[in-house]
């Protein structure tokens, strides 16, 4: 058969279906690596000079926090009667307060507290949270709608208040429990106060998580691949665990690293009003309302707890925001 | 109708908030330990008196009903401790417009700074103004009430000695309204300036700039307007924060307002004067919710009822 000139078909031989060679994209110099999605958050994070910056700060806090009173000298509660309201110098970087305590120390185990504020809070929000949001989301209609009632009417509660005043209810039968109970004997060292403010945040902050899990999984759960895992004959419980949450996950870390700042804020808020932590235990919101009364004579002592605390909130709120940018580009600013 | 409906829903789910509050508060309440009279100097006999006049002796149940009932009567009983026979309704409505006074301010100003700082950081994305406010911006949201009080009294009344410390001399409310405004200002231009940048993207205002209408009309007409939406939703977390803010403030500055009485009326557990604070702040608060939700979904039709 003679060709028609003017056809459009391609020439194609049986070559031109054979596989490339292995090498093919590597010697075009086209080949790209494959990440997997943690890697390439981490590399979003990395390119974020400001996140990178504030979690340098968050480490070197950590060290400050943790390993800083085993350097010190003094002890958190050693009164110095000798040293009693020294400026700062050299033996005292931040000077020392009324009763001949070291400041410096005293700091450091307010950022301690209020570090171990912020990472304790936020695991409890993101277990309880994305628990209860997974299972409304999953299960809809009228469990979903109660389920969700329940999250609007603490949503709208004012939290400070209650938070006030079930700290004061559970405080006192707290102590009791601890001291009676051997199993209890090493909550000692936390203090009843810490522990009653984490209560509070199990009872009361976990309902923002819950409202952001729920919509993820209702977004999730029309998806294919959950229909094809239901199929398989998977049961409820098991595709929260295993086809659901690992889908969010990467909001999830965003949102719960997101509510360190405003725990550490509601923290350092009680013990400024003189029911967080109790003394001797210092907190850094504790050593500010101390120091204000003598604030005209001297202002150093209240200078140190001020700036550290500020400078915590303000690196974790900036390493959030990366943080987020970087698991979830979506929903960068 | 449907705008309606959502706000039958939204107030009855506002009520039933209201209702599970003052029922958590007041049985949270009676749990804590000790009562109203326990630092009476009076005599065991006394106290017994003082308990049986005030029906503190009957089972809790009894005293929450009674307490219902006098509350739909609008009868809040009077304060047991703090100004002893003072109907409690009284002490709020004074105190409060103290703490109004300095709030309201506190309002404007913060409103008034955030939107304009907002405003020329999304205007001048990345230029010098945008980069120095989005820094302080950030520093401002990252510092607890209390710490800005301490930075204005060191720095405005000590060194400087520009402003008196204590708020019954002239001027003194000057520190407390910055001290409550810092917060929500540096929020609502960070908000104000996302909103900003996200509206300048749209496509209605492409078609705009298009067809020619200059760039002023197509900013202060048409793009601020929109970007302005997102703010009101910021308005109630904004009251709820000055209410909440002025526990600290006034403390730190001696202000005869309201939230001086927070602390000290649950640790004198003078019960009538805790029941009181927590249900106005907790309408307060409620139903500033409920006018920004519902003001919001009328302003914007694109937003759902669900």
């Amino acid at each position: 058969m003679k060709a028609n000139i003017l056809s459009l078909q391609n020439k194609i031989s049986p070559e031109d279906f054979t596989p490339l060679p292995d090498r093919f994209f590597a010697e075009a110099g086209t080949e790209t690596e494959e990440i997997g999605y943690w890697k390439a958050s981490w590399q979003r994070l990395k390119a974020n000079k400001i996140a990178m910056v504030a979690l340098g700060i968050i480490l070197v806090l950590i060290i400050f926090a943790f390993i800083g009173p085993m350097l010190s000298p003094y002890s958190y509660e050693q009164q110095v009667r000798s040293d009693a309201g020294l400026w700062p110098c050299l033996k005292h970087p931040f000077g020392t307060d009324r009763l001949g305590r070291d400041i410096m120390v005293r700091c450091m185990i307010g950022t301690r507290i209020s570090l171990v504020v912020g990472f304790v809070s936020a695991t409890i929000v993101l277990v309880i949270g994305s628990i209860y949001g997974s299972i409304a989301g999953l299960a809809g209609g009228k469990v979903d709608i109660f389920m969700m009632r329940i999250v609007d009417i603490i949503y709208s509660v004012p939290e400070i208040l209650l938070i006030v005043v079930i700290k004061m209810v559970i405080s006192e039968p707290l102590d009791t429990l601890i001291a009676s109970t051997p199993a209890f004997k090493g909550l000692q060292r936390i203090g009843s106060g810490l522990i009653a403010i984490f209560i509070v945040y199990g009872l009361l902050y976990w309902v923002g998580m819950a409202r952001i899990v729920r919509g993820q999984i209702l977004q999730l759960k029309n998806q294919e691949f959950v229909t094809a895992a239901r199929a398989m004959g998977c049961k409820s419980g098991r595709m929260i665990r295993e086809h659901l949450l690992p889908n969010c996950v990467g909001q999830l870390v965003a949102t719960a690293m997101l509510q360190i700042p405003s725990a550490i804020f509601t923290e350092a808020f009680l013990s400024y009003l003189g029911i967080g932590v109790s003394a001797p235990m210092a907190s850094l919101g504790s050593l500010t309302s101390e120091a204000l009364n003598g604030i005209t004579s001297y202002p150093y002592r209240v200078i140190s707890p001020a700036i550290l605390i500020s400078l915590i909130i303000l690196s974790f709120n900036l390493f959030g925001d990366g943080l987020r940018d970087a698991l979830d580009p979506k929903m960068k600013k | 109708m449907q705008t309606l409906r959502y706000i039958i829903k939204r107030v009855l789910l506002a009520a039933v908030s209201l209702f599970v509050i003052v029922t958590l508060t007041f049985f949270l309440m009676n749990l804590m330990p000790g009562d109203p009279f326990m630092s009476e100097k009076a005599t065991e006999e006394n106290r017994a008196i003082l308990i049986a006049k005030y029906g503190l002796d009957k089972p809790v149940h009894i005293q929450y009903l009674r307490y219902l009932e006098n509350l739909l009567k609008g009868d809040m009983g009077t304060s047991y401790v703090l100004q002893k026979g003072r109907a409690v309704s009284d002490i709020i409505r004074e105190s409060f417009s103290v703490s109004m006074q300095i709030g309201l301010k506190a309002l404007g100003l913060a409103i008034l700074v955030g939107l304009v700082l907002g405003c020329i950081a999304g205007l001048r994305k990345d230029k010098i103004a945008d980069n120095i406010i989005r820094v302080f911006s950030s520093i401002g949201i990252s510092m607890p009430s209390y710490v800005i009080a301490s930075i204005l009294l060191i720095v405005l009344a000590v060194n400087l000695n520009l402003l008196p410390i204590s708020y019954k001399k002239s001027g003194g409310w000057v520190m407390p309204m910055i001290t409550l405004a810092m917060y929500p200002a540096c929020y609502l231009a960070r908000l104000t300036r996302a909103s900003i940048l996200e509206v300048m993207n749209q496509d209605y205002l492409r078609t705009e700039r298009a067809k020619g209408m200059s760039e002023f009309v197509v900013v202060f007409i048409h793009a601020l307007k929109n970007s302005l939406i997102p703010v009101i939703t910021y308005l109630a977390p904004l009251t709820a924060h000055i209410l909440t803010g002025g526990f600290v403030a006034e403390s730190v500055f001696n202000v005869p307002g309201l939230g001086r009485y927070f602390v000290s009326c649950i640790s004198s557990r003078d019960y009538t004067m805790i029941m009181g604070i927590t249900i106005f702040y907790s309408a307060l608060i409620i139903v500033m919710n409920l006018i920004c939700d519902i003001l919001y979904k009328i302003v914007d039709p694109r937003i759902k009822f669900d």
